[in-house]
């Protein structure tokens, strides 16, 4: 048991170098997810079938299917196509040598599918006399969306979006499949060299907690902060 | 290039096609959702139990279960708790005796405990918020009535909060059959995201093997979707 607990205690520096990985995935396809989100909402929301339709099929495929299959289908499917394709020679073959952004492709996909469905609710959760407010005053329908329906849609769903981000934390876990060597991935590598099947995943899960506990908060700080206005007034 | 009809022929019932395994697939992963679903439905029960009883001691242990569970990967857990529990198995047995020492868990019960640990986290908060929503009126009328503690949730509790917990029991539910593709990661399993990576690597037809097995999923998923329809109208009846 000591011995055990000395091993756990040595394998921690290992794991916490991987950390920035981990939130290096997150950040990067949180922020593009989200941002594709948006476009995936307002097709929902349009009366065009040509865009809600598309936009429909979208979100129930990225819904409806496993992460890690639309992973597996991201990083073996492109693994086929793109050698020999002209992105050989082109500056982006670099990167795509590495699982790393097959997983930030695949993880933005997913989230903007997620969001996406979550954004489109809040958009149509918007009070309508805002909206004819903003029409009153005679902005034009692109200035409704980006001053007041967007910005509006937005705070309604923020708790939605945070809860989404820690989803999206854990399942950066998926990348360490494709040889991505984040906490995941490095925890399942002790374990080959060392023959030691739970000290290393007790490790990293304890890893996981923290960083979950650290970014809920953060998350929490900036609800209430965006969302400032709308707290309840301090009673004197 | 392939031709469509031979990329057709892949997916034949036939010798050299892979449909019959596919099938064969989607029963696995069928099999492991469904009794995953009902440990977790166990598990949430239990917790859902625990989370509303007025002992300290049994609200903080299902605190700690869903608050660690929740925060944890699910592939982290899954291999948590696959390893560990065989082991814990294997551990109690041998108080048994020695006759037990050589006993092999089946996997197939350790991965569908594993995700239904998993799953009952959720599952746990979702009933704890549907008993909630049954308006106390109605468990103080079961009281007057004069029945007992276990009658009342049989026949007051559980059929109403089903209307309840119903929305959040299906998401769990679409989870699970997604969650279960995490098992072929364990190797010992042969469910549809197995059998779309064995057909991949040995046709090396990647994109094509694994837009089919998505759409494996994608049956499964809407076929839930139009079960689950029928469930809410079946239980909302009383409600229109």
């Amino acid at each position: 048991m000591d011995e055990s607990l000395t091993f756990l205690l040595s394998i921690f520096p290992r794991l916490l170098a991987a950390v920035p990985l981990t939130l290096a995935l997150t950040a990067i396809s949180g922020v593009i997810g989200n941002a594709l989100a948006v476009p995936v909402a307002l097709a929902r929301l349009s009366p065009n079938p040509l865009l809600w339709m598309p936009s429909a099929f979208y979100i129930l495929l990225m819904r409806g299917t496993p992460l890690l299959v639309q992973t597996y289908l991201i990083y073996y499917g492109l693994g086929e196509i793109l050698p020999g394709s002209f992105i050989q020679q082109t500056f982006l073959w670099e990167y795509l040598k590495d699982g790393f952004w097959y997983a930030v492709f695949a993880f933005s996909l997913n989230t903007a599918g997620y969001t996406g469905e979550i954004l489109r609710g809040a958009m149509s959760a918007v009070p309508r006399g805002e909206i004819e407010a903003a029409k009153a005053y005679g902005m034009s329908s692109r200035q409704i969306l980006w001053r007041v329906t967007l910005p509006r849609a937005i705070q309604i769903c923020l708790p939605a979006m945070s809860g989404e981000t820690i989803l999206l934390l854990k399942a950066t876990s998926l990348a360490s499949l494709i040889t991505v060597w984040d906490v995941m991935g490095t925890a399942r590598q002790i374990q080959k060299e060392s023959y030691r099947i739970y000290e290393p995943l007790i490790a990293a899960g304890i890893i996981y907690i923290v960083t979950v506990f650290i970014l809920t908060r953060l998350l929490n700080w900036l609800e209430r902060r965006i969302n400032q206005h709308r707290a309840a007034p301090q009673s004197a | 290039m392939e031709t469509t009809s031979s990329l057709l022929a892949l997916m034949s019932f036939g010798h050299d096609g892979w449909g019959a395994r596919f099938l064969d697939g989607i029963v696995v992963t069928v099999e492991v959702s469904l009794s995953a679903y009902a440990v977790s439905l166990v598990f949430g029960l239990l917790g859902a139990g625990a989370k509303l009883s007025p002992y300290k001691w049994l609200r903080s242990i299902a605190d700690v279960y869903t608050t660690l569970v929740r925060a944890l990967p699910e592939l982290l857990l899954l291999l948590l708790v696959y390893y560990s529990g065989a082991d814990a198995i294997k551990f109690l047995l041998s108080f048994l005796g020695d006759d037990y020492e050589d006993v092999e868990v089946d996997p197939f019960a350790a991965a569908v405990m594993a995700l239904g640990f998993i799953g009952g986290a959720y599952m746990t908060e979702v009933m704890r918020g549907a008993i909630q929503s049954i308006p106390v009126g109605q468990i103080e009328a079961a009281k007057a009535c004069g029945m007992s503690p276990l009658l009342r949730v049989r026949r007051i509790i559980l059929p109403q909060m089903l209307r309840f917990a119903l929305p959040g029991m299906s998401n769990l539910w679409l989870n699970a059959t997604k969650d279960s593709s995490l098992i072929s990661v364990l190797g010992s399993f042969q469910d549809i995201l197995f059998m779309g990576y064995r057909a991949a690597s040995t046709t090396k037809h990647y994109s094509y093997f694994y837009t089919m097995t998505a759409l494996c999923f994608l049956i499964i998923t809407l076929v839930s979707m139009a079960g689950i329809r029928l469930l809410e109208a079946r239980v909302n009846r009383g409600y229109k």
